[in-house]
């Protein structure tokens, strides 16, 4: 495994620009910070429906694994009083797995729009619930206590900061190690012709199977650091359909390039939303969703095809 | 007993009105193979329309049965407009797309569509309650009911028979059929495909926008109005079976009778019930209870 | 495993919705047998090799593979078994090289897809695929994206695909339908050597009666859904019922009788041969 990634270039870079936004990011302003905090942790749950999109499966409803892992986050907090990072991570991270665990074996016999509308009745049932109980919060939902680390609370959110650095990261490189294994390269293969993949004697369900739940513990584990990170969760800001909207948005606009062009996407809306707001408060959506549509219809490959292209005429011209 | 009466004219009431709106977004899906997420905003913009219509007529004194000629009119211009405007210049291009990549076109359109409503309409809200006023309040088994709720049945009955006799009696309606059958041989034989395709996208952003229309002056008309209807419609619509009309029925009599058994027995499960049932339906019948039987593709 | 045929069908079955499309069919096949199967269209050639694949399931009847029985199976156990097939339609991963393709089928059927936690580019395999196009003569395009293939190379690769998991029995449907002429023997060639070499019992369906004289030993004529006529080819394509049903009194190399629409629907694949 270590020399799969050793030797991988995305590997290297992904690290170095993660590590070069480390230390950038002490910095930044506040708010600059903040944007790029949001749009990592995303960036997470992208991450996961990306790997989805590679077998040409679309989710319109993994805001049931980002709110799953953002409730896990705010009860263990409220009833347990637990504000411990890793185990924060590890309680979402779980929850949505072990839910993805199960929901899988239904989800992974269907395909295209039945899929999408499945998983967004999945995540509409985990909404109608949180809206309506008082006990998980009803609308208002909960806030989520400051984060700690080993007992240790730190002051400013540069920690929290770094903290999500580290997790995507990680969480790029071990995609990266996936995709580059027998298993991730089965992902084209599956999108192309599911049958020939049966014929060659793989189960196309089991392999679905596993994209989905690491898609799930990726959502779960997004959800959690955007909790962590507003130190607030919501049904409609984390469990309502277009939150599983935003994140396919985001997954079309970056691109299925690169394990880097989620992140990259995430910051972009995050930024986009920002400055919308900032420009024209009654029509940020307007902006959002023009910004969609050029995507789709100039750049179906995302904004890492574009960088890509860029990469490759400033290689020929120097 | 007066408490089911209330149950059965509250489903009824709101499985009218959500038969409307789906059945729009059920005949885009038949045809055109296209689930339009931007059926919200048609239904937004119907009740936004109709709302500042009536308001407006309200205010130069016109007699108030002129509100219900401004319902009508307002859907009829909205599908027309917009629905003219988005399938010409935006769907026109993507028909080659992957469905799903074309659902979340329409979820950009859907959200370019609701500011585009603040932009116009502002954000105050509007109450455009002179229709629902003129025709008073009637007892019914003991409880007073508006009169204006069983027009809404009626305007349902209607559409629904307009519907079924639309597309089994009239030569437009072979028509539709032929091309929802096969479009490329269609178009071999001589269908204007592309024209079917946009007066049936008109149609269904006209019976979304009617939706919203009707219901408007039942309601306060406040911005992020087609945000819960277009998933309620998406679960009417998988319950029937996507592209049936009259899954359409079923499925909106469902999710409208249990809502109103939930609202009024047990209030937290009111919007669980609703994607409870169309999860249940999509495992146990992923095409829906009504959808026609496929041919084999491989 | 001497003493059971390496395919045994017994009185296998299968009706769609009341229309049958194979009607107590029988068939043994030893070792290294090459069997041809011909039919005209609708004849229920492709239902018989999606029953024995295990894409279709039968309605009775049973299938026996060295005395196992396999009657039912799915796709992947038929394949884990060692029963493969190629397909009238090349199935093979579009947006992906020759080389890609064989590397994803060699790392799925090396060591019960054990090989799928690591890279599937590593040296053994990558030396194994290049083997692989050499024995079926496709390395010239090795580095070409599946779509640009022409049919023929495409129906190589789609084969070579089926042999990567070292069947026992192997089912090619009409492996030379849309491929040019010149081509055909070509394939045939390349096929039935690499084939013999191993000792695989193919079956293979196939319209061209050219074809079927100079590779089979034996040929299999299907008539709704029936076998009508199992025996050497030189004897079976002499059979007065197979010369009215398949081949046609006017010899043509390939009969186009009225199809039965009903089972030609029921085959799907068949519908555009």
């Amino acid at each position: 495994m270590l020399q799969i990634l050793r030797s991988d270039k995305t590997v290297r870079w992904t690290l170095f620009g993660f590590f070069v936004l480390a230390i950038a990011g002490n910095f930044m302003p506040t708010w600059v910070q903040n944007n790029l905090m949001f749009g990592m942790a995303r960036g997470l749950a992208v991450l996961g429906l990306m790997v989805l999109w590679r077998t040409g499966l679309i989710s319109f409803g993994h805001a049931l694994y980002f709110g799953i892992g953002a409730y896990a986050v705010a009860l263990a907090d409220k009833h347990f009083g637990v504000s411990d990072i890793f185990v924060r991570l590890i309680l979402a991270m779980g929850a949505a797995g072990f839910v993805g665990l199960c929901l899988g074996f239904i989800l992974r016999k269907y395909r295209s729009i039945f899929f999408a509308m499945l998983s967004l009745a999945f995540s509409m049932v985990l909404y109608g619930v949180l809206v309506k109980v008082e006990a998980l919060g009803s609308t208002d939902g909960f806030s989520v206590s400051a984060t700690s680390i080993l007992g240790w609370t730190p002051e400013s959110k540069y920690t929290l900061f770094c903290a999500i650095i580290v997790a995507c990261a990680t969480s790029a490189c071990m995609v990266q190690y996936y995709l580059k294994t027998g298993l991730g390269a089965l992902t084209t293969a599956i999108r192309d012709n599911e049958l020939r993949v049966e014929y060659l004697g793989y189960s196309v369900a089991k392999a679905i199977h596993f994209k989905y739940i690491i898609s799930a513990a990726l959502a779960g584990a997004s959800g959690a650091m955007m909790a962590m990170a507003l130190g607030q969760v919501d049904p409609d800001s984390m469990v309502n359909w277009t939150v599983s909207g935003e994140l396919v948005f985001i997954t079309v606009m970056a691109g299925p390039g690169s394990v880097i062009a989620p992140f990259i996407g995430g910051v972009v809306f995050e930024f986009l939303r920002t400055y919308a707001f900032e420009l024209a408060p009654h029509a940020w959506q307007l902006i959002v969703g023009g910004t969609l549509l050029a995507i789709i219809f100039f750049l179906p490959m995302g904004l890492w095809s574009l960088l890509e292209r860029i990469w490759v005429r400033k290689g020929s011209s120097s | 007993m007066q408490l089911l009466i209330t149950i059965l004219l509250d489903g009824l009431t709101y499985a009218s009105y959500l038969f409307i709106v789906s059945v729009g977004l059920t005949i885009v899906f038949g045809v055109l193979k296209i689930l339009n997420v931007a059926h919200g905003a048609f239904y937004a913009w119907g009740a936004y329309a109709s709302a500042y219509a009536i308001t407006y007529a309200s205010d130069m004194e016109y007699a108030d049965w002129i509100g219900f000629v401004c319902i009508f009119l307002a859907a009829a211009a909205v599908g027309l407009v917009l629905g003219m405007i988005i399938e010409r210049v935006i769907l026109r291009h993507m028909y080659a797309q992957d469905e799903v990549l074309i659902a979340l076109a329409t979820f950009g359109i859907f959200l370019i569509l609701e500011d585009v409503i603040l932009l116009v309409f502002g954000v105050n809200p509007y109450f455009a309650y002179q229709p629902m006023a003129l025709l008073g309040r009637i007892p019914v088994g003991g409880i007073s009911r508006d009169v204006y709720s069983f027009t809404l049945m009626a305007l349902a009955c209607i559409v629904a028979f307009s519907c079924w006799w639309g597309l089994t009696r009239t030569k437009w309606g072979k028509l539709i059929s032929v091309v929802i059958y096969d479009r490329e041989i269609s178009q071999a034989m001589g269908i204007n495909v592309s024209m079917v395709y946009l007066i049936v996208f008109v149609i269904g952003a006209g019976l979304g926008a009617l939706g919203g229309a009707y219901v408007a002056p039942t309601l306060s008309v406040a911005p992020g109005f087609g945000i819960d209807v277009i998933v309620l419609s998406f679960a009417v619509v998988v319950i029937g079976g996507m592209g049936s009309i009259p899954g359409a029925l079923i499925g909106a009599l469902m999710v409208g009778i249990l809502r109103a058994v939930a609202v009024h027995k047990m209030p937290e499960l009111e919007l669980f019930v609703v994607f409870a049932v169309m999860a249940g339906v999509l495992i146990i019948r992923p095409e829906g209870l009504f959808a026609p039987a496929k041919a084999r593709t491989i | 495993m001497t003493a059971s045929p390496a395919l045994k069908v017994t009185d296998l079955c299968k009706s769609f919705s009341g229309i049958t499309a194979a009607n107590n069919i029988n068939v043994e096949a030893a070792d290294g047998d090459i069997i041809g199967i011909i039919g005209a269209n609708g004849a229920g050639k492709t239902v018989f090799v999606n029953m024995i694949t295990g894409y279709l399931k039968p309605t009775s009847g049973k299938i026996e593979f060295h005395g196992q029985d396999i009657t039912g199976i799915e796709p992947r156990d038929a394949t884990h078994v060692g029963v493969c097939r190629s397909f009238q339609v090349s199935q093979v991963f579009m947006t992906m090289t020759v080389r890609e393709n064989l590397l994803i089928a060699l790392a799925i059927a090396k060591d019960e897809g054990k090989a799928m936690l690591s890279s599937p580019r590593s040296p053994d395999l990558v030396a194994e695929a290049d083997r692989m196009m050499q024995a079926y003569k496709i390395h010239d395009h090795a580095d070409a994206v599946a779509s640009t293939l022409s049919q023929g190379v495409r129906k190589l690769l789609d084969i070579a695909m089926a042999v990567v998991a070292n069947p026992k029995v192997l089912l090619l449907d009409e492996p030379t339908s849309g491929v040019s002429v010149e081509e055909k023997f070509a394939i045939m060639d390349i096929v039935i050597a690499a084939l013999k070499e191993k000792g695989v019992t193919v079956l293979f369906v196939e319209h061209d009666m050219e074809i079927v004289e100079r590779y089979v030993d034996r040929v299999l004529a299907f008539y709704q859904g029936e076998v009508i006529c199992d025996a050497p080819p030189a004897e079976a394509l002499q059979d007065p019922k197979v010369i009215e049903y398949v081949i046609g009194h006017d010899h043509a190399p390939n009969p186009t009788p009225p199809a039965d629409a009903a089972s030609a629907a029921a085959n799907g694949t068949e519908s555009n041969a």
